[in-house]
């Protein structure tokens, strides 16, 4: 039995309620967006990247609280970050969306996303901004969905 | 006499199991309803006992099997009031018949200029088919709007403005899937014949739920899905004036829908035979022709009456006991369909919360999307009520969404 707590930890309700960093940023020199057409859910990602660097970051969209509360999360943990660094993180958060293991204490917040595993409907709602976000710092101007085929 | 709704539960195998630790409250059934144990049963007799291919067969099981597919036919014939069985095609279901329409009568009758007229209130099904056939032909599309505000009924007002001469087909949903609007269909059919336009009736949330008289309504195409209406998944029937039926080109071609056939062109059998290349969905029509027998043993009146009571009693308990709540369509005669938005929740979560509690509802945009941003909503929940349901259930809905409307306060 997976309790609700796993999804909807304070962090997630918190960030939900409180998204960091949603506005749009106009310093911004790359933006990246998604969108789950299942769901509908939309983001649009704000980089201003610093030659390898992403000196700041912001985003916009709706959506279900855990995509909310995890593109906040991914603008707090991507901030500073250079690009290699970046995709590391998003690696490392990817594999604790899918599979729930916490690797190390290196992810801090993030572990709050570790339950999101257990609902298998909801995994898109979590990893879309961070796709996003990388499209965005890599300069890549396609928008990401979450499925290959249209609605 | 009303049947005995309490009882009815125990046709429904499935209903009887625990989600999550509480009993199934299944609230999803505008998107599939469940199946009784006849329809289940019908399904496997067919593999059991006589499965086999149809119509060119001389052997006992492949007469046995035409004859079951062909009164299946005429059974959906009776359900829609179809002057003859040859009105009837069995397709995948709505989208399918939808799809058989804009291409083989869409194709061959539709020009540049001319318009196809639709409502905002339609499914994508509704919509996408009728898009593409545009692009193919060069037609415009046309939209019958939707009042402001959340009753969700479609505005007439400017009707005879939308509903004009280069009208050649006038398309619409009977009931809509997000907001539970019936539309006044017959009337709907009498304007546009009026102007010389045909009429396709999208009746996948009504069929099953009410009674459906085609020729009292007059249509000249309706569209229906099995499996909402306690029948199997992949067959629907469409209805089709005989005469268009006839005079429209096949939609797919194969074995089956021929007279003859030559190394460089083939005459076509007569419809329905014509639209229906290769070998049909045999168990399904069957079971679904005793999904039909099923739905009119318990009556088609009185289960229209059920779900516009639950749906009435969920609309007003919803609107009075969650605070903020925004509750879409027509607060009485409506289908049992209801659609709601809780402020500072978005409906994925709503669902997902609600799924603790047993119950399966839907949220996102329904198919539906250009009607949600037309009412500033990304997404809503619904709960979709069909006459196995009680209001006992309502209770438990209702007591969930305020536990969620909590949670997301807190």
């Amino acid at each position: 039995m997976h309790d609700l707590t796993d999804l909807y930890q304070t962090v997630i309700l918190d960030h939900n309620r409180r998204p960091r960093n949603y506005q749009v940023l106009p310093t911004a020199n790359r933006v990246g967006s998604g969108n789950n057409p299942l769901c509908g859910d939309e983001v649009t990602v704000y980089v201003q990247l610093d030659g390898n660097r992403i000196a700041d970051i912001s985003f916009q969209g709706s959506g279900c609280a855990i995509s909310q509360a995890s593109a906040s999360l991914m603008t707090l943990n991507l901030k500073g970050k250079t690009i290699p660094e970046a995709e590391a993180i998003t690696g490392d958060v990817m594999k604790l969306i899918t599979t729930g293991n916490v690797k190390d204490d290196e992810l801090s917040d993030l572990a709050a996303l570790a339950g999101v595993h257990q609902f298998p409907a909801r995994i898109k709602c979590a990893t879309l901004s961070w796709h996003a976000a990388l499209n965005a710092a890599k300069g890549d101007a396609k928008p990401i969905t979450t499925e290959k085929g249209s609605d | 006499m009303s049947p005995a709704w309490q009882n009815i539960r125990a046709d429904f195998p499935i209903l009887n199991q625990k989600i999550n630790g509480h009993p199934l409250l299944y609230l999803d059934n505008a998107a599939t309803s469940q199946k009784p144990q006849c329809v289940i049963d019908a399904l496997s007799t067919y593999y059991r006992e006589y499965n086999s291919n149809v119509h060119r067969g001389i052997h006992a099981l492949s007469m046995r099997a035409t004859f079951a597919y062909e009164a299946a036919r005429e059974r959906s014939a009776k359900f829609l009031n179809a002057a003859t069985p040859a009105e009837i095609v069995f397709t995948a279901g709505t989208t399918d018949g939808i799809n058989l329409v804009a291409n083989a009568w869409g194709d061959e009758n539709l020009k540049a200029g001319d318009v196809i007229l639709l409502t905002e209130m339609e499914h994508h099904s509704n919509l996408v088919p009728w898009q593409l056939l545009a692009r193919r032909t060069g037609a415009k599309l046309r939209f019958i709007p939707v009042v402001a505000g959340d009753t969700g009924l479609l505005d007439l007002a400017n009707l005879t403005e939308l509903l004009t001469t280069e009208v050649k087909l006038f398309a619409f949903t009977h009931v809509s899937n997000t907001l539970g609007v019936i539309n006044p269909a017959a009337e709907l059919c009498a304007a546009a014949r009026k102007v010389g336009a045909l009429t396709l009736v999208d009746a996948a949330q009504s069929a099953g739920h009410m009674p459906l008289d085609v020729q009292a309504m007059g249509c000249d195409f309706l569209v229906i899905s099995g499996h909402k209406m306690c029948g199997p998944t992949g067959i629907g029937v469409l209805y089709g004036r005989e005469a268009l039926l006839q005079a429209m080109p096949p939609y797919r071609g194969g074995g089956s829908m021929i007279s003859s056939v030559d190394f460089f062109e083939s005459k076509w059998a007569p419809a329905p035979q014509k639209f229906e290349a290769g070998t049909p969905n045999i168990a399904d029509a069957i079971a679904l022709a005793r999904a039909m027998d099923y739905l009119d043993e318990l009556g088609r009146e009185e289960i229209a009456r059920h779900d516009e009571h639950l749906a009435a009693v969920a609309y007003a308990r919803i609107k009075s006991e969650i605070p903020g709540i925004r509750v879409l369509g027509p607060a009485h005669h409506r289908s049992g369909v209801v659609s709601f938005a809780l402020p500072g929740a978005h409906a994925h979560d709503v669902v997902t919360l609600a799924d603790r509690d047993g119950i399966a509802l839907r949220g996102g945009h329904h198919c539906n999307q250009p009607l949600m941003r037309k009412l500033g909503l990304m997404s809503t929940s619904r709960a979709s009520f069909y006459f196995y349901n009680t209001e006992d259930e309502i209770e438990r809905l209702v007591q969930s969404l305020k536990k969620i409307q909590q949670f997301f306060a807190a």
